[in-house]
Formats: C-alpha cells, structure tokens, sequence
C-alpha cells in the first residue's frame, strides 16, 4: 500500500515534469481555434501552425545557422582544449602553474564584467552580423581544458612514449593517440559545448540582428516577443517545438551520456 | 633540441591569444569603461565617478537587485528541497528509475526560450493551467505574471521546474557517496528516518548542497531570457533581473559606460556572496 503512494507520487511527479512539453506537441498540431490550454487530444490534426510559421520567419535557414554555429564551436572547444589540456598534464615548461591558475581564475569569472566590453570588440572588428562573432569567443573553453587535463593524466606514459619512439610528432600523439582513448571525455565535452552553444540566446540577441544569420533559439525569442506570433498561439508553440526538438531527440538517443556529462559540469567545484 | 622546447608554447598559444583578446582585456577596458560615457558612436567622454554615483542613486538598480534577492530566496530553498525529496526518491529500490530520471532531466536540456514560452501559457490568467485548477478547486485567480508581487516567484517557480533535474543528479550522486554501514549503525541504535535523514544524510551530502546554493546563485544574477521573453521585466519593474537591466542600458540606450559598471558590480557581487555563502557552509560542517 505504502508502495502504491508512493509511486503515484511519483508518476505524478514525472508527468508535472513531462506535461508541458506533451501539451506543446499536441497544442502546436491543433487548429488555432481549438487550442484550449489543457486538451490534450485534439479532434482534428493540422500542420497548418507550422506551415504559416514558416512563412514568417527562417526557421529552416535559422537551423542551419544553428548548426554551423554550434558544431564549430563543439570542434575548437575539442581541437584547442585538448591541445592546452595535454601541453598541462603531459609537457613540462615555464609558465605551465600560471596558465592553469588562469584557467581556473575565467572558471570563476561571471560573464557580467566582460559582456559589454567583448561586444564592444565584435563593433570594432566588423563582427556584428557574422559568424564569426557567434563562434571566435566561443571558441576557448576552460571547462573543457580542466577536463581533458584530467583526463589525459589518466592515459599511461607508455602509449605517449612508445609513439614517440615511432616518431610521432606532439600534434599526432594528442589527435592520432590520446583522442582515440579518450572517447568519453571527448563525448562529454562534446555533448555538454553542443548543448550550451546550441541554448544561447543572450549573446546571439546583441551580436545578431540580421534575421538570416540568427540562430534558432534567437529567432523565436524574437518571435515571441516581437508582435509577429503574438495573437496566434499555435505558431508560436509551432516555433517553440522546432526549437526543442533537436536536443530532445539527441536527449532520447545518448540520455545516459547527456545526463552524466550535465551532472559532471555541477561537480567542477 | 630548440624547437622541442617551444612545443607547448605552440600548443598552449591560441588560449593564451584568445584569453588576452575576450578576457584580460574585456576585463581591464570594463574596469576603464565605468569612468566613461559612451554610446560607442562618438568619442568617448571621461566622467571621473558619475557612473558610480549615478549606481547608488539608480532606483532601477537596486530595484533589480532586491529582485534578484526574492529570486534567489524562493528558488534556492525550493530548488534544494525539491530536488533532496525526488533524489531520496529515485534512490530507493524501485522500477523503471531510468525513465523517472530522464523525465525530471528533460527540462534541463531544453532551451530556456522553450520553457519560457510553454510557463507564459501555464500562467495565463484567464486560461492558463494553474487559474483554471484553482478556479476549479473553489480558489480566486493569481496574477501569476501580471501581479508585481507574485511576477519574480512565478519566474523563480519556474527556474525550479526548468534546472531542478540536474540537482537532482547531483544529489543523487551526493547520496551514494554515503556508506551503507553507516545507517546500518543507526538501524541498530534504533534511530527514526528522520533522524538519520538529519544526523547522517544532511551532513555527508554539504559539499553537494553547497554547489547547489553557488550554481544557484550565479544562476539568479544570470536570470535574463525568462524575464524579457514572458513580462519584459515588468509589471513595475517588478521581475527586472540583473543581467536584463545591463541590457537594457548597454543596448536599449547605448550607455556602454554605465552598462559596464553595472556588469562589474554585479560581478563582483556575484563573487563576494558566493565567498560568504562558502564561508557559512564550511563553519557549519
């Protein structure tokens, strides 16, 4: 019987956390005029919220942009972090202490002091409206250097130094030696700079005005708030879910991993 | 032999590049910046101390300031309460723990922009879930978003619901990290669950709670997407979050100056509680 309450509870519990996004699916395939706020199963299905959707804004376009933006991004955060996180554990050289307390002093810095500062260098770089001011900042992570680092220290010696006797240069240890046994930190890091890039909206908002270069989330924020979806709730839910559903379904396919990587940024403290 | 030496310069040189050029520069021209006005257009004009007067004068200021403050004194309880009762939860001895785990994760994953859009229709007034329950069970409607007084809980309530799947996971690994023999002991003494919740659990799992409080509180100073897209940081200002009023001033009136003090007092705010907040944990362990 205890049991019984208690898992009703906590059936009750999950569908608090999954009742919205089931409503949105459903609401956003309603017609207009028969979305109440708590249907859930509509009489009719029409994919007319998503078509006239498309005919106000670029979402397919912001998609791509998203894409663009966000895999480049997860590439230099894996190329660049795992070259400064094998030169702290592995290399022995001047310097190698303040570097590290460098890292770990950004760690601890709130982006508040440097937002202005940093768009101010996107104007005087003619980055505004341009990829670039989306990816360059991005492009460093000190999060990811502290992860390969860790990681790296735990990969034997005597792989890195039988490849040296092969003759490998350092560049070729780290991507041709250390990357292929170091999936996970890979897959975590990966996973956790994909995710972040792909949720911004703050930066994307001030460096992005052009519709054609916004990113996806920017797009219906601005969609949203602006007047265009504003007496249509169907296109906007329409948009919201266009918007959720490509890390829901990377969510579904590597939940196990996407759940750990997230649990490891809370533990860098 | 020469050149040997210089590899992990090389491989450490795009950091160092980038560090200098988006934050030890960022950083010193922010610190420049709070002595200038500026709308980025025309030359930049020294004003000695005009900004940090003008700061302790704002009534904006410390009015997102004291919003913050109600942010973070709702969400931080609820968000650490919640999250310690499902972790407990999903640590017992029970089915289908993978699929619970991936349903209070969900939230986490989505866009902030997502959540913000489907908690605006919960809300609505007339038609949004909650009125309609209350209504429903005999109770008067809440102004959930339209009450400056029941506007930054509503937001807080729902920051909750959108990140407490993560503290959840922390919890959880907080939790196993607990030797079994030790509430073995306390079944031997006879203790109650509550006793070894307060006596054994509470104790053993600070660390955890401590960066649930810090992400927490960074989180609160960060709060910007919730706020512009579900009130525009009204009504009366009343949901106006740190973050929202440094972007309104930076890029609603231009005022590159006053915008970026802003920014280094909340940063440094930002720092100095979370050195308090780490200070009172540790004296309480």
């Amino acid at each position: 019987m205890k049991k019984l309450i208690f898992y009703i509870l906590l059936i009750a519990g999950a569908s608090i956390f999954l009742y919205p996004f089931i409503w949105m699916l459903t609401a956003s395939l309603t017609p207009e005029n028969q979305i109440g706020n708590l249907t859930f199963f509509p009489t009719k299905l029409t994919f007319s919220s998503y078509s006239q959707m498309l005919g106000k804004i670029p979402i397919g376009r912001a998609f791509v942009n998203s894409i663009i933006v966000s895999s480049a991004v997860t590439l230099g955060v894996l190329v660049f972090g795992s070259m400064v996180g094998y030169a702290l554990s592995r290399l022995e050289f001047k310097g190698r202490n303040l570097i590290f307390y460098i890292i770990i002093f950004t760690m601890t810095l709130p982006f508040q002091i440097t937002l202005i500062p940093q768009y101010i260098i996107m104007v005087k770089f003619g980055w505004v409206d341009t990829y670039w001011a989306l990816i360059v900042p991005y492009l460093m992570n000190a999060f990811g250097i502290i992860m390969f680092r860790q990681y790296f220290k735990s990969i034997s010696q005597d792989l890195i130094d039988a490849a040296r006797l092969d003759g490998c240069g350092e560049i070729k240890i780290i991507f041709k030696i250390l990357w292929p046994n170091s999936i996970p930190a890979l897959v975590t890091i990966g996973i956790i700079t994909f995710m972040a890039s792909w949720n911004e909206v703050l930066w994307p908002l001030i460096v992005i005005r052009d519709s054609q270069l916004m990113t996806m989330p920017q797009l219906v924020t601005l969609f949203a708030v602006g007047g265009a979806a504003e007496s249509q709730l169907g296109v906007k839910l329409a948009a919201a879910t266009m918007l959720a559903l490509p890390i829901v379904f990377a969510y579904l396919l590597f939940q196990r991993y996407f759940i750990q990587s997230m649990a490891s940024t809370g533990l860098k403290e | 032999m020469k050149t040997k030496k210089l590899i992990p310069y090389f491989l450490v040189a795009p950091y160092i590049a980038h560090f200098l050029l988006f934050v030890a520069f960022p950083v010193v021209f922010s610190v420049i910046l709070t002595f200038h006005q500026w709308n980025i257009i025309s030359p930049m004009k020294y004003i000695g101390l005009a900004n940090y007067t003008r700061l302790f004068q704002d009534k904006f200021f410390s009015q997102s300031l004291a919003n913050t403050l109600i942010f973070l004194a709702i969400h931080i309880p609820l968000q650490i309460i919640i999250a310690l009762l499902l972790a407990e939860a999903l640590n017992q001895k029970i089915k289908f723990r993978g699929f619970f785990r991936a349903a209070f994760f969900l939230p986490v994953i989505v866009s902030g922009v997502v959540v913000t859009i489907l908690w605006q229709q919960l809300y609505g007034f007339d038609t949004g879930l909650f009125n309609k329950i209350l209504t429903a069970l005999g109770l008067g409607r809440i102004g959930w978003l339209v009450d400056p007084s029941w506007a930054m809980p509503s937001i807080a309530i729902m920051a909750t619901w959108k990140n407490v799947g993560l503290y959840i996971i922390l919890f959880l690994v907080g939790l196993q990290t607990v030797p079994a023999h030790y509430y073995e002991a306390a079944d031997l003494e006879g203790a109650t669950h509550w006793q070894k919740f307060f006596r054994i659990t509470l104790p053993m799992i600070n660390p955890t709670i401590f960066m649930v409080v810090v992400l927490s509180t960074i989180g609160g100073f960060s709060l910007f997407i919730e706020p512009y897209v579900m009130t525009g940081g009204g009504p009366l200002n009343s949901t106006l979050s740190a973050v929202l009023y440094i972007y309104k001033q930076g890029f609603f009136y231009y005022h590159m100056g006053y915008s970026a003090t802003l920014g280094l007092f909340f940063a440094l705010l930002i720092l100095s509680v979370v050195a308090i907040q780490k200070k009172f944990i540790e004296k309480d362990k």
